[in-house]
């Protein structure tokens, strides 16, 4: 029989990954009021210096996204978790890459939607203005989540054997998401505030070498993980 | 066909050191000189179903399974029987490849399992304790995942829902299913894929008695279509019935019955 190649696979997993993220809107909502909660609790301990808070606002913007993801990405391998699905599929037999693949960008489509619906929350609440063109600041987004999508989802798989998983994920993901947040983080606070010295093509630059690193060994990498 | 592996299993250049019996059991070349086998599609056509060699499989300090031989013809419907932890279920985890032998030698249709492992997945399914289905998704909508990685057409996915008495027009999701029809709905999983050898793991649980009277007419459909069936239950008369084998294991080891 012969069977579907890596990119139809994906597709498949894709759509069904997006499919389980809708019927389980609830929790969307919840990773929403997180990030909207961690927004405020940022502006409410630094207090009312408005300055201080637009200056920072990058990285608040990422700090949110950040601790969304990893109650995202824990939950994308819970839902795997709960029947075995995750061996159901090695067994069907999909290629595990395609699993990585498709898990990977729905989760980072989700941190995505995610970075877009807080923005006008930072516009609302910090009194940001978006300096350079929005279509700047979504790409970036992008870039970030994709950053974080990859050694998440990476991580995500080998936290979900561990009993600690829910404590596991974020101390093995945070450490080498560091260069990837300084990158979004001083990118994003360029486009808010200007970019008269041309530093955001470096940012993106170090952004998308981080992207090309970390998706390249995530699906090097990920079939060694799921099998026992 | 060319099968590559680090070890020959049934070379044809090699006829002094053995080759595939002419009835179908299973006699490996034991020659190290060829890295490349040579199998024809009758040689392939003539291999067992599943062959064990001294397989062994240990979880930390306990040993699930205790070299543990066996060779099943194709056709063959295999009761596996045993007490609770005697290593039914990791012996069918282990022909389906959902974990790996802690040492020996497993062979599907020919091919090394730890060798190929997909090719092997492609021929066998597994019904195990976990259904593989996912709970927000409802009976259909899992299986029309399943029906596109096997690029089967939706229809079929339909078909095997009815087969197992569940309506394809239920969209509650499987969570709201009760134990009975998440049962059926992973045996209709298994129907979808149409392996050559399927693994059975306690199939008759949590089925009330219609579904266990469907379920019994499903196997035997599976072995009339000449599927290789191996099947784990504690219910031995009724395994009987459909089984042609039996192999019995007592704390990991097998003993023939």
């Amino acid at each position: 029989m012969r069977r579907p190649g890596l990119l139809a696979s994906t597709w498949v997993l894709f759509r069904k990954d997006l499919l389980l993220e809708w019927r389980s809107r609830a929790r969307v909502n919840a990773l929403l009021f997180f990030s909207l909660a961690t927004l405020l609790l940022f502006s409410f301990a630094l207090g009312p210096d408005t300055a201080l808070l637009r200056r920072n606002a990058g990285g608040y913007l990422w700090l949110a996204l950040l601790l969304a993801s990893v109650l995202a990405l824990g939950e994308s391998f819970r839902v795997e978790r709960e029947n075995a699905t995750l061996e159901g599929l090695r067994l069907v037999p999909v290629n595990a890459r395609a699993i990585f693949l498709a898990k990977a960008v729905a989760n980072a489509v989700l941190l995505a939607g995610l970075g877009g619906l807080l923005v006008p929350v930072l516009v609302a609440l910090l009194d940001v203005r978006i300096v350079l063109p929005v279509g700047q600041l979504l790409g970036l987004i992008l870039l970030g989540c994709l950053a974080i999508a990859a050694p998440g989802t990476l991580y995500g798989a080998i936290a979900s054997h561990a009993r600690a998983r829910d404590v596991l994920l974020p101390l093995l993901l945070f450490p080498i998401l560091i260069p990837a947040l300084v990158a979004a983080a001083k990118g994003t606070a360029l486009v808010f505030e200007g970019d008269p010295m041309g530093q955001f093509p470096s940012w993106v630059a170090l952004l998308t070498s981080f992207d090309l690193i970390y998706w390249g060994l995530g699906v090097l990498l990920f079939p060694r993980v799921v099998e026992e | 066909m060319e099968i590559r592996g680090p070890e020959p299993i049934g070379c044809k250049n090699c006829r002094t050191t053995g080759s595939l019996g002419a009835n179908g059991t299973w006699a490996a070349c034991v020659s190290r000189r060829f890295r490349t086998v040579h199998l024809s599609s009758n040689d392939v056509e003539l291999a067992p179903a599943l062959h064990l060699h001294e397989v062994s499989k240990r979880y930390g300090a306990r040993w699930a399974l205790v070299r543990v031989s066996l060779t099943v013809r194709r056709g063959t419907a295999l009761l596996l029987t045993g007490h609770n932890g005697s290593g039914k279920t990791t012996l069918l985890r282990v022909l389906a490849t959902a974990v790996r032998p802690s040492s020996g030698k497993v062979e599907i249709l020919g091919l090394d399992a730890a060798l190929e492992p997909e090719r092997v997945r492609a021929q066998v399914g597994l019904l195990s304790h976990a259904h593989y289905v996912y709970e927000d998704l409802s009976g259909l909508e899992n299986l029309l995942v399943l029906a596109r990685l096997l690029r089967e057409p939706g229809s079929a996915a339909t078909e095997a829902l009815e087969r197992l008495g569940l309506s394809p027009k239920d969209d509650r999701p499987v969570r709201t299913y009760s134990a009975g029809m998440r049962r059926r709905l992973a045996l209709a999983r298994l129907f979808l894929k149409r392996p050559a050898v399927a693994l059975l793991d306690e199939p008759f649980v949590e089925l009330d008695p219609t579904g266990v009277a469907e379920l019994e007419a499903r196997i035997r459909e599976l072995r009339s279509a000449g599927t290789t069936l191996v099947l784990a239950t504690h219910h031995i008369e009724q395994g009987l019935q459909l089984c042609t084998d039996r192999l019995h294991l007592e704390q990991g080891r097998s003993i023939a019955a």
